[in-house]
């Protein structure tokens, strides 16, 4: 699906420094039941940000306006458990276009290469920084740049790269997709399925 | 010649082709779907006008959603019964193979195609769930995917991912008595964490493992996603080929043995390398259950909650979170700890030889006043057997609700929640927040560990009952 497609993101960053926060916490089981992809991002984090009357709970940091901005700097082993994509339809939806952490899960990281989020794996050196500085100053911005492949914290310079192979990052900055790439070698796969025993 | 690992020549049988610096393009046997994950994706085919390649290489069942009393009657939660709906109706478009509700092979998608004899030595299998590691255990290479990537199975037969990393995880010697397979992967999960075989494709091997019955080597292969593993995958032996002999899709006659000598050469060779290897000692092991909100957190049932001790910053924040949510304190016993629930059930302890050892233990027995025992047979084939062998009787005279098969209260995406605050011991797979119903406490354990809780109404050592 079309996705909004960047080359260069500079943002202030939304810090969540909870470790293995797995697609459960994302987005709860009970919220997957729509058979179109529409309005996850109300349920982002919904049991974090919401009590069981639905009042946001004030100590949660989506509900806390000091921090904005399109870039999620996660605690490590982010996104694992569950498969469900609906989890970066939820962030998408609410708003971010990339996930910074010192370590994904392996199908939530594939899963937003898919839709267009970009995970930003840093080292956890790096990550501390971000933390810190963006607690001392939440008005802090970051420059994430896919062609370079570095990550930069605009008020002091520090950068970091970080990987991505090329096919993905053609993917990321032009908007398209796998399916695209598969449809147009469809032949090829046929052959492939005709001469596999 | 080159010595692969048993995953490297599945792997690479099923390349199309390899994008310079990027994925491959990888071939897909087996594609499961189910109501939650395919609907968006049937929705964008139809936006891009592209059809289903190859439909009889797809099949469909509803479980994540289902209710699991009066199947037999229209869903009542509307947004549920659509999903199902939206299911039969695209595959009657697509001519996709559906095993709805209330047929004889309806139940959970990684129960159903083991039975059936779908899944096979040798293959890739997807589904857009996490738990598609189950099928590893015939010596395929399964896992899960994202909604994006079953749009691509259903449009191309294929998805792009790069290969991963190869772990071997060998146990070796004999498991004591009361100790399952369920015990063996919970503590190969608490020494590598939640996260420790990210990026990793897993073998099992080692005799605790190759003496294992097709339902407990499930079990294992179903849990390799909790340690952060794609998938993990266990070479196929005698076993496997009994268990597949004469099952509806496993092949026949002539085609038979040619399948079988083809599985025979289904297993790494002498000398392979993996790039990270474990070795864990079975005579080690012993009962485990989770304490905390990730299934890395598990213990020993005779251990003590883990205390704070070298943990710092973020790391002791987290930890102490997840105990906070469980309503435990660091370094307490968790024997003895009152409980309200006990649920049988799901894709990692839903199968018939699961709930025999639950009506095994539980025979001539009461569960406990205090607990509310729920098992829900992973298909109709397990609830039909179960009834058949006389177990459903012996569950309901010890107290237990026999529900209708479906994920149920593993994910509570249906009515089958735990309160808020409430403890629930879990045959599942997942004890994340809220896993079982918003607040949900939720322990995971083998089904031998339930059945003794349901009767002791209190975390126990099922050696120490039976």
């Amino acid at each position: 699906m079309p996705y909004d497609s960047f080359n260069v993101l500079k943002s202030t960053v939304v810090p969540l420094p909870t470790e293995n926060v797995d697609t459960d916490q994302i987005i709860p089981a009970r919220f997957l039941k729509a058979t179109e992809r529409e309005g996850f991002g109300d349920n982002l984090f919904r049991d974090w940000r919401y009590d069981v009357e639905g009042n946001p709970k004030k100590d949660f940091v989506l509900n806390d306006q000091t921090y904005s901005g399109k870039i999620l700097l996660a605690g490590k082993n982010f996104g694992s458990g569950s498969s469900r994509e609906h989890a970066v339809w939820a962030l998408y939806d609410y708003g971010f276009r990339c996930v910074v952490s010192s370590f994904f899960a392996d199908i939530f990281k594939n899963n937003c290469l898919n839709i267009g989020v970009l995970p930003v794996t840093i080292s956890p050196e790096f990550a501390e920084v971000l933390f810190h500085a963006i607690e001392e100053n939440p008005q802090t911005e970051v420059e994430v740049n896919i062609d370079k492949q570095t990550i930069t914290l605009l008020s002091t310079g520090q950068s970091e790269s970080f990987e991505i192979n090329t096919y993905k990052k053609e993917n990321m900055k032009n908007g398209f997709d796998d399916i695209d790439y598969l449809l147009n070698i469809k032949d090829e796969i046929i052959t492939f399925a005709e001469h596999k025993s | 010649m080159e010595k692969k690992t048993l995953f490297e020549k599945i792997w690479d049988a099923h390349v199309v082709r390899s994008v310079p610096n990027g994925p491959d393009v990888f071939f897909i046997d087996k594609h499961f779907i189910h109501e939650v994950t395919s609907p968006v994706a049937f929705l964008n085919l139809e936006k891009r006008g592209v059809g289903v390649l190859y439909p009889e290489r797809t099949i469909a069942t509803p479980d994540h959603n289902v209710p699991t009393v009066d199947q037999d009657k229209t869903i009542k939660d509307k947004l549920s019964r659509m999903q199902v709906e939206r299911l039969r109706e695209n595959c009657k478009k697509y001519n996709i193979e559906l095993h709805d509700l209330g047929s004889a092979h309806h139940g959970i998608v990684h129960v159903i195609g083991p039975e059936l004899g779908v899944t096979q030595p040798g293959m890739t299998i997807v589904c857009g769930d996490s738990h598609t590691s189950t099928h590893g255990a015939f010596g395929a290479i399964a896992f899960g995917i994202g909604t994006s990537e079953v749009e691509m199975v259903l449009a191309t037969q294929c998805i792009m991912q790069s290969k991963a990393k190869k772990m071997r995880i060998t146990v070796e010697g004999e498991v004591g008595k009361g100790v399952t397979s369920k015990d063996i992967i919970l503590y190969i999960i608490s020494k590598i964490s939640a996260a420790g075989a990210t990026g990793y494709f897993v073998e099992y091997a080692g005799s605790a493992i190759t003496s294992l019955s097709m339902e407990a080597r499930m079990t294992i292969c179903n849990m390799s996603i909790e340690m952060g593993a794609r998938g993990g995958l266990i070479a196929p032996d005698e076993t496997t080929f009994n268990y597949l002999k004469g099952k509806q899709y496993a092949p026949k006659g002539d085609e038979w043995d040619k399948a079988v000598a083809y599985w025979k050469t289904l297993k790494t060779d002498e000398g392979a390398i993996f790039d990270k290897e474990y070795h864990f000692d079975a005579s080690d092991i012993e009962p485990m259950i989770t304490y905390g909100t990730n299934p890395g957190m598990g213990i020993k049932i005779k251990g003590n909650i883990p205390t704070t001790e070298g943990m710092e910053g973020s790391n002791k924040i987290t930890y102490l979170k997840s105990l906070d949510y469980m309503g435990f304190s660091p370094g307490e016993p968790i024997k003895g700890k009152k409980v309200d629930y006990v649920f049988v059930g799901s894709c990692t302890n839903g199968r018939i030889e699961d709930i025999r050892s639950v009506a095994n233990f539980v025979k001539g027995k009461k569960k406990a006043d205090n607990i509310t025992a729920w098992i829900v047979p992973g298909s109709r084939e397990v609830e039909k057997m179960a009834h058949e062998e006389g177990l459903v009787k012996i569950l309901e005279e010890a107290g237990f609700e026999l529900r209708q098969p479906g994920c149920s209260a593993c994910l509570a995406m249906n009515e089958d929640k735990i309160p808020s605050g409430k403890y629930a011991v879990s045959t599942s797979n997942r004890n994340f927040e809220g896993r079982q119903g918003p607040g949900a406490r939720t322990m995971l354990a083998s089904p031998i560990t339930v059945a003794a809780v349901a009767v002791t109404g209190e975390i126990t050592d099922p050696r120490e009952v039976f």
